[in-house]
């Protein structure tokens, strides 16, 4: 019995190292054959890639909200000091197009054709004026905005960014001060690249990994797979492995992107930036995952992750609308969009450029979704067929 | 030694009973058939005893495990062909081959000797993806891979539904080289016809087994005469014949009908009585599996 014992202690570490080889073949084997499908698939990849050409080309440059040639026309009946140099700074600025100056009566008449979108009216006695409120004097308004607001949101962005700059410098004893900190032009770019990966990951992640699974459920494939040695459990793990290196690849692309291309400045840190996204793949890989343990066909997992959590991904995870001016009951329910605490992570960092611990809050949340969702699915998780 | 044993085994979906309550045990190394229409059970019967799902009531065993117990055990000890194709449809057939082995833990070369007769014949297409495959060669894809880490019972179930009869009567022959390898085959079939190709049969239908036996004994349990009719006019004979006294049962039965005769029939008085049918003839025939499970499904 002794000797037994002693055989078994001195064969162990062999045995282990047996098995682990074993383990490690199979999960390669796994990796392998799912990156096959995705590879042979290649409609799937196309509509993938095309998905994320067209998010970027489509807010880049059509869905914008940013300042851009705005045509700007001047009323001035004395050209003072004060006047050209005003002119001087509407005139050099890439965002606005100075169309010359116009009489007061043409006003409307070009406003109405379009030709511009906005009229810049100096009093008459802009100097003298200016010289009064720098001194610290009571005056009535010397300047008139008059803006072609059939556009809202150009409109807007174009009155703030006209009143800083011909305000300028000036402006310290005005009655009131403004400044856009972190984006002052309004860059549109700033507002979408988080909100395209917030968009994008769970797209990648989520929706294609519930749909490869439930394919093994339609095919009939995981009937096979169930009956051998092989954990369930393994063979999703080994099905995420794959998903989890193109989102990987699509973030580094994004991130590329964005710095170069979009000049998005990524002041907060690229590492907090990149680990802040890694923990949102793994979140969307576990909802990908609950989504294929729940539904039965690959139709019903596409309308699950790409109708009930795109859509109020793309609604209310204040990407598109600002979450303060939702009504109170769709406010609450943001807080349960894990996008939301991503997108606010992210802009926190790319944008306002504060350090990864000044995010604490929304990593800690993501990182409790992400620990209940893939729980829920180790519960829900069944080695039965029914 | 029982290498499978079923005790008062049932399942049911809702109101419907896929299995009522069955019965039966396979030796080692035999091959056993389950004969039966669509619905008789069969598929139920082979997801309960390769540990897919629980039953409602009763026990089995596979290799002396508890189906329930020691599931975990049993799914690395046999092989399972589902009825529809299960196989990676966008892998090669060496893909698949070696996707299965991996998961077994085992390598396709030192399986290769039992795999090798049945993969020898798809090796030529080895580069092809599966889904291009016949349904044949599929087949037998099927079973290289239920086979490749040497499993010592083998479920198949329906293997040789929906492919050409050249393929049908090849995959019967590697089914009888496995068995006689020492794997124990249970095997379903719709086609009556391919009853004797089994040692042992089990007649189902609607969730109940109707006879075991060898095909012989099967056959033997038909105790009746049996008698082929035609005429020109198949339809009314069928139920004029059905009225002549001493005719138990009349049922078509491919070009003819078979009738079943009991103690009073005359065959002379029934040509008699039906003489108004045209080029009426009667013989008597051998009775078939079919012909059994017709008439125990009556009773």
């Amino acid at each position: 019995m002794p000797c037994q014992w002693m055989k078994f202690f001195v064969c162990w570490p062999a045995m282990r190292k047996e098995e682990n080889k074993v383990m490690r073949n199979n999960l390669f084997a796994l990796v392998k054959k799912e990156s096959l499908h995705i590879l042979r698939d290649k409609r799937t990849m196309l509509i993938v890639i095309l998905i994320l050409v067209v998010l970027i080309v489509l807010f880049r440059f059509a869905i914008t909200t940013e300042v851009n040639n705005v045509n700007v026309a001047l009323v001035a009946t004395d050209r003072t000091n004060g006047v050209n140099d005003a002119v001087n700074r509407i005139a050099h600025n890439d965002y606005f197009t100075f169309c010359g100056y116009i009489n007061q009566d043409e006003i409307d008449q070009q406003l109405r054709s379009g030709k511009v979108s906005a009229v810049i009216v100096f009093a008459p006695d802009f100097d003298r004026r200016m010289e009064q409120i720098n001194a610290g004097l009571p005056s009535t308004p010397i300047i008139q905005l008059i803006v072609d607001a059939s556009n809202v949101n150009s409109a807007g962005a174009a009155t703030a960014y006209m009143q800083e700059i011909l305000l300028g410098t000036e402006s310290q004893q005005a009655m009131f001060e403004t400044r856009m900190l972190f984006n002052p032009q309004m860059k549109s770019a700033y507002n979408f690249v988080p909100g395209i990966m917030g968009l994008i990951f769970i797209l990648v992640c989520a929706m294609m990994t519930s749909v490869s699974i439930v394919r093994e459920k339609e095919v009939g494939t995981m009937e096979v797979l169930l009956v051998s040695p092989m954990r369930p459990t393994k063979v999703f793990f080994a099905k995420m492995i794959p998903y989890f290196v193109i989102s990987c690849v699509v973030l580094i692309i994004i991130l590329l992107l964005s710095y170069y291309l979009l000049h998005v400045p990524m002041s907060g840190g690229v590492w907090g930036i990149f680990s802040m996204s890694l923990l949102y793949v793994l979140l969307s890989l576990s909802l990908g995952l609950l989504v294929s343990i729940v539904v039965k066909t690959q139709v019903a997992a596409l309308l699950l992750s790409g109708m009930v959590m795109m859509l109020p991904m793309l609604l209310l995870s204040g990407m598109l609308f600002p979450i303060e001016n939702f009504p109170k009951f769709f406010e609450v329910l943001s807080n349960v969009v894990p996008a939301r605490w991503y997108i606010e992570g992210i802009r926190k960092m790319m944008i306002q450029g504060s350090p990864f611990v000044a995010v604490w809050k929304e990593f800690t949340i993501l990182l409790g979704m992400t620990v209940l969702f893939f729980g829920m699915s180790l519960l829900k998780f069944n080695d039965k067929l029914e | 030694m029982n290498v499978i044993e079923v005790n008062n085994l049932s399942k049911g979906y809702g109101k419907v009973k896929a299995l009522d309550s069955i019965s039966f045990s396979v030796k080692r190394s035999e091959l056993f058939g389950l004969i039966g229409p669509d619905g008789a059970g069969k598929t139920t019967l082979f997801r309960l005893l390769t540990t897919l799902i629980n039953p409602d009531e009763g026990s089995a065993t596979v290799d002396g495990l508890d189906i329930i117990k020691d599931y975990r055990k049993i799914r690395s000890r046999v092989g399972y062909m589902p009825g529809r194709f299960s196989l990676y449809p966008d892998l090669t057939v060496e893909e698949n081959l070696a996707f299965f082995a991996a998961i077994f833990g085992v390598k396709v070369k030192d399986s290769y000797d039992l795999v090798a007769p049945i993969y020898k014949q798809i090796e030529p297409f080895r580069k092809r993806q599966a889904h291009n495959l016949s349904g044949g060669m599929k087949q037998k894809l099927a079973l290289s891979c239920a086979l490749i880490h040497h499993p010592s019972v083998l479920f198949l179930d329906e293997p040789t539904t929906g492919i050409d009869a050249v393929s049908r009567s090849e995959l019967w022959d590697m089914l009888k080289n496995l068995k006689e390898k020492g794997i124990t085959i249970l095997v379903s079939t719709p086609y009556m016809d391919e009853a004797f190709l089994c040692d042992r049969i089990a007649l189902c239908n609607e969730g109940r087994i109707l006879g075991i036996d060898t095909p012989q004994g099967i056959i033997e349990q038909f105790d009746s005469k049996l008698f082929e009719v035609r005429a020109d006019n198949m339809f009314a004979l069928l139920e004029a014949a059905r009225q002549v006294e001493g005719v138990a049962e009349c049922y078509p039965f491919g070009q003819a009908h078979h009738l079943v005769a009991d103690d009073n029939f005359n065959m002379y008085r029934f040509k008699e009585q039906l003489g108004t049918f045209s080029n009426l003839t009667i013989t008597p025939t051998e009775p078939t599996i079919e012909d059994v499970f017709i008439n125990l499904m009556k009773q």
